[in-house]
């Protein structure tokens, strides 16, 4: 698996959170979708390591875990770049163009949805509908939301984060 | 708590909400007695946030403390207004002045023009709302407003959705307390099916007989679900309720416990919608506060409570068996019915689940009476709708209708008509699982059964406009490609059905289709409706088959013609420039990834067809329209 060639650095204090949370949901039916939400937020992505402490935690087995983990769509077995891109592809955004803002945010990055950049600082996802339909097309990037967009500003706006990063790089 | 102390609350909140409810005169009259000369109110909804209202209110707030006015005005943040595209809004009461698209540099000019020195910033109002000589009209009289008749989002853009209080002065809480202590369940379940109201999410099952269903069950524990997992891509009705009135499905949830014996709520949302969630939980907290949820809810012995469960990204998880099946931490994938949820849902027990908008109108139904709210709306399909207006529409947003409103009435009046000029081809109606509406049938009132009778849905009320650019095969292929995503793959005619149907419209759009791939599209379709386990697959061929019934001809353009007259499946354009109409700038030869395009300075270029990959660069570049699609 493709997720497991990427060395898992967790550390004590996250695990301590997730201890936590496992003993605070555990004994509630239905605990597993809750936990591991506040999993993700802790580690920021559920590698196989962080599934295992939950079905130990919870009692559960490691396949159960890991196949609600695939099921959703939210949760990601793959870390995520320090800029997430999410291109609308919800119907409005759709007929105002967004597969056409996909593309050219996929050319610009050199990578493909679902794809993390080498030096881990955008990833890209689709994703249906944020409810912004009145500003189609739309694409987010971090809690940002950016709206009625051409190819052209997506150039722009991107090197604005490629620029603030420059000098680390 | 106690009806005095409810009343009390309301008598004490009422003024301060009326002032932005009734007319311009009697509204300065309310002014006075609430201790703010006015009120201003920012639209805090998801679509107006992405716009910039927190940057708004930031300078609102400032602007206000700068000129010393924050003791006289009232600054609100409200729940979503429909008019999304027009965001950030912001309204200030008692003269109704709506001011469109706000910046923090205009809100500046409106606090010192308008809120210090009394004159209205003409320039940054909504255009409709200005007459031509100048006159300022109210909200509902313009073209959006005037035909909605809001019900479920009746305190939308009103009250303030983490004010209980607020809630309260609307008549909050008063079909709770009608309900608990002068109604018996039967009573309760009575007056709903009366009312005639339907589920809104989708399936249009007399919420009513499921409630009676529920109530007939043997059991102890009994469960009220509220689905709040909202997934047509475009629909966003209910995220919009549960951001600006989220007290409003606590109070009808608990109706809905009381009325089958139930004592423990669930609301499954969308982990997508955070401020949804966020305004949720802050009412479930304030809710418990007052006593509204809890032991012994208004001294009657009643005990209900409630929880939020988030969602995780699966369409199928709106699907009812399947999103009981992932609020028990499980896959979310669908179970066989019977037994109905009604009989065995949650945790096995017996359970109500409504969506959002359905729970929405309870409240005023118990207040009011089934007899005032089945008075709206057509014979079989009685209340409003809302719908989510999108796509290419002038006034993208949320409007809410009487039933049997036309197609044509939402989209010129409300809608306010196709922009740029363009032409109206079809309405899609039920996201991934309706249908399309075209042109010629513009004059269907909607409703449940008039829509169904055309081949379309109600569905939850994603109603996206499609005008003359858009391909009706490419509309049916992003729908599918949408159900291949989200098919959850339990069952076979879902899982392999959608990417079979999906590979002959890739093979269509793509030049190398068959007449007789559009009899086995049917074929297949028909399969798919009747053996698939849910509604996701049952449903999941009707784009492909109201497009293909209502645009033969466009499927047949693609397979005979080797054309798509919309000029949008990339195999089968061609990028041309029109030598009229170049000007030689070689703006359009530079940009080309490929240099495909050739030509000297001051001539016309021409398109190499070999190179062109049909990127698109060339025609955004363009400045003068010369360049075409074939």
């Amino acid at each position: 698996m493709a997720e497991n060639s990427l060395e898992f650095k967790g550390t004590p204090a996250q695990e301590e959170k997730l201890m936590a949370v496992i003993e605070k949901n555990k004994a509630f039916p239905g605990a597993l979708l809750p936990v591991l939400h506040e999993a993700q937020e802790i580690y920021g992505y559920l590698p196989i390591e962080v599934q295992q402490m939950v079905a130990d935690g919870l009692g559960v087995s490691l396949s159960e875990v890991y196949g609600v983990a695939t099921f959703y769509s939210r949760f990601s077995l793959t870390p995520k770049g320090k800029y997430q891109i999410s291109v609308c592809l919800g119907t409005a955004c759709y007929v105002k163009g967004s597969d056409k803002i996909l593309e050219e945010v996929e050319k610009k990055l050199g990578i493909k949805s679902g794809e993390c950049t080498p030096d881990g600082l955008f990833s890209i996802d689709s994703c249906r509908c944020v409810g912004a339909c009145g500003l189609a097309p739309v694409m987010m990037i971090g809690e940002e939301v950016y709206g009625k967009l051409t190819p052209k500003e997506v150039g722009k706006i991107l090197d604005k984060y490629i620029n603030e990063e420059g000098g680390a790089q | 708590m106690t009806l005095e102390e409810l009343n009390k609350i309301k008598k004490e909140y009422e003024e301060l909400v009326m002032v932005r409810k009734v007319v311009k005169e009697q509204g300065e009259e309310m002014a006075k007695h609430t201790g703010y000369r006015k009120q201003v109110l920012v639209c805090g909804g998801t679509g107006c946030t992405s716009s910039g209202s927190k940057k708004v209110l930031a300078a609102l707030d400032k602007a206000l403390k700068e000129n010393g006015l924050e003791e006289e005005i009232l600054v609100v943040r409200t729940g979503c207004f429909g008019l999304c595209s027009l965001g950030p809004i912001m309204i200030v009461y008692p003269e109704g002045c709506f001011y469109a698209q706000a910046t923090p540099e205009g809100v500046e000019r409106i606090v010192k023009e308008h809120l210090k020195d009394g004159n209205v910033v003409k320039d940054l109002l909504y255009k409709e709302t200005v007459h031509e000589d100048g006159s300022i009209i109210s909200l509902s009289e313009t073209n959006f407003y005037k035909k909605q008749m809001r019900i479920a989002l009746r305190n939308c853009g009103v009250i303030d959705p983490e004010s209980i209080k607020e809630y309260i002065a609307v008549d909050g809480y008063q079909a709770l307390y009608k309900a608990l202590t002068t109604m018996t369940p039967d009573d309760v379940i009575k007056e709903v099916l009366d009312s005639g109201l339907r589920g809104r999410g989708g399936g249009g099952f007399p919420t009513g007989r499921k409630w009676m269903f529920a109530k007939s069950s043997p059991g102890d524990i009994k469960y009220v679900c509220c689905n709040a997992d909202e997934g047509d891509p475009g629909a966003f009705m209910d995220r919009s309720i549960l951001e600006g009135d989220p007290q409003c499905i606590i109070e009808a949830m608990a109706i809905a416990g009381y009325a089958i014996g139930a004592h423990q709520g669930f609301v499954y949302v969308r982990a997508e919608y955070p401020i949804a969630v966020e305004r949720l939980r802050i009412a479930i907290e304030q809710a418990r506060e007052y006593g509204f949820l809890g032991k012994n809810i208004f001294g009657t012995g009643f005990d209900f409570d409630m929880e939020i469960r988030l969602g995780a990204g699966a369409f199928v998880c709106g699907e009812e068996t399947a999103l009981m099946t992932s609020i028990e931490g499980n896959r979310g994938e669908p179970r066989p019915r019977p037994p109905f949820p009604a009989v065995k849902g949650l945790f096995e027990k017996p359970t109500v689940l409504n969506n959002v908008e359905t729970y929405a109108n309870i409240a005023q139904i118990i207040y009011k009476g089934s007899e005032w709210y089945s008075s709206i709306g057509t014979e079989k399909s009685r209340g409003t709708k809302v719908f989510a207006l999108g796509g290419k529409i002038t006034n993208v947003g949320l409007v809410e209708i009487p039933m049997g409103t036309t197609l044509r009435e939402i989209i010129e009046e409300i809608g306010g008509g196709i922009p740029n000029g363009k032409k109206f081809k079809a309405a899609q109606t039920g996201g991934p699982s309706g249908g399309c509406i075209p042109a010629e049938h513009i004059d269907t009132p909607i409703d449940y059964d008039g829509l169904l009778a055309i081949g379309s849905m109600m569905g939850s009320g994603g109603m996206i406009i499609l005008d003359e650019d858009t391909c009706m095969v490419d509309i049916a292929k992003f729908y599918l490609e949408f159900t291949v995503d989200e098919s959850c793959g339990k069952c076979t005619p879902c899982r392999v059905g959608t990417r079979r149907l999906l590979q002959y419209l890739e093979k269509i759009t793509q030049g190398k289709g068959e007449m007789e791939d559009l009899e086995k599209i049917d074929d297949l379709a028909k399969h798919m409706q009747k053996s698939s386990l849910c509604a996701l697959g049952q449903t999941a061929p009707n784009p492909i088959l109201s497009t293909m019934h209502f645009f033969k001809d466009e499927y047949i353009a693609h397979i005979k013609d080797k054309t798509c007259p919309a000029g949008v499946c990339k195999s089968l354009i061609r990028y041309e420039i029109i030598p009229d109409k170049c000007k030689g700038c070689t703006l359009c030869a530079r940009n080309c990834p490929v240099k495909a395009i050739t030509g000297t300075v001051k001539e016309p270029h021409v398109i190499d067809s070999d190179k062109c990959i049909k990127c698109g660069v060339c025609m955004s570049n363009c400045k003068f329209g010369a360049i075409i699609t074939k």
